[in-house]
């Protein structure tokens, strides 16, 4: 049972993961694209027909459902520490998908975010109940 | 301006944070994925007040967010946006009642430390 909870927490922290860097990357690139357009309401809501925003938007609402779905049975204060490693995915697309210069200092605070998810990873993942108390 | 949309992103991303957390403790596990499991939950997640509360509050964050990258470098914006952490882990322990081990604790502390040095 607590081997089927983690599994399905691993699962939906790396969707929540993939699906807001990927949303994130694609609205990014879309709004960049469009360059001055979201200076106006009617700018931003045409905006939402250019493919790459409805893709980022798309994502992004795949990242809200899959974070309530695992705030439902997580904690909190797990949820939050491990899908930093958000951090390091972006860091990582930064440096072999768009090529760019990652200094030591960098991958040190990539090591230091490895090994803090890594950490509150390996707690259980849920341990408060509804009216508050520990179980 | 900047210091005053780091605290609307920090304050509305607690706020939107903790209540989803709320929200959906209330609402409880969600188990079956089944297409029309899953619009029932959808249903139900829809008319919960503190799912609606976080939802307005992350909607602030999002925005306020955006705003203080437009005027301030990302290697400001994002280590400040990581405040959120410290917040979120106390009021997760004294509000939510959730079991913070030193582990945890810990495993924060090496994040935030990695999300300043990431920024530079």
């Amino acid at each position: 049972m607590a081997d089927a909870l983690k599994r399905k927490t691993q699962l939906f922290a790396i969707l929540s993961v993939v699906s807001n860097v990927a949303g994130n990357s694609a609205l990014t690139h879309g709004m960049m694209h469009l360059g001055r357009a979201g200076d106006t309401p009617i700018d931003l809501f045409f905006a939402l027909f250019h493919p790459w925003v409805a893709l980022g938007v798309l994502l992004l609402i795949v990242w809200t459902l899959s974070h309530m779905a695992l705030l439902s049975w997580a904690d909190l204060s797990y949820v939050m520490p491990v899908t930093a490693i958000g951090y390091v995915v972006t860091a990582f697309a930064g440096r072999f998908v768009l090529g760019e210069m990652v200094s030591p200092m960098r991958w040190g605070g990539i090591l230091l975010i490895t090994i803090g998810v890594v950490l509150v990873g390996r707690t259980a993942p849920a341990s408060a109940t509804l009216d508050g108390n520990s179980k | 301006m900047k210091w005053l949309l780091v605290g609307l992103c920090v304050v509305s991303t607690v706020v939107g944070d903790v209540f989803r957390s709320l929200g959906m403790r209330r609402h409880g596990e969600i188990s079956d994925f089944r297409p029309g499991a899953i619009g029932r939950a959808l249903r139900a997640i829809a008319l919960n007040w503190m799912i609606f509360v976080s939802t307005c509050a992350m909607a602030v964050s999002f925005f306020s967010f955006m705003k203080l990258v437009s005027i301030a470098p990302m290697s400001f914006a994002v280590p400040t946006s990581a405040i959120t952490f410290i917040p979120e882990t106390l009021l997760a322990r004294f509000l939510l009642g959730e079991e913070v081990s030193r582990q945890r604790w810990i495993g924060i502390g090496l994040i935030l430390a990695g999300v300043v040095f990431i920024s530079q």
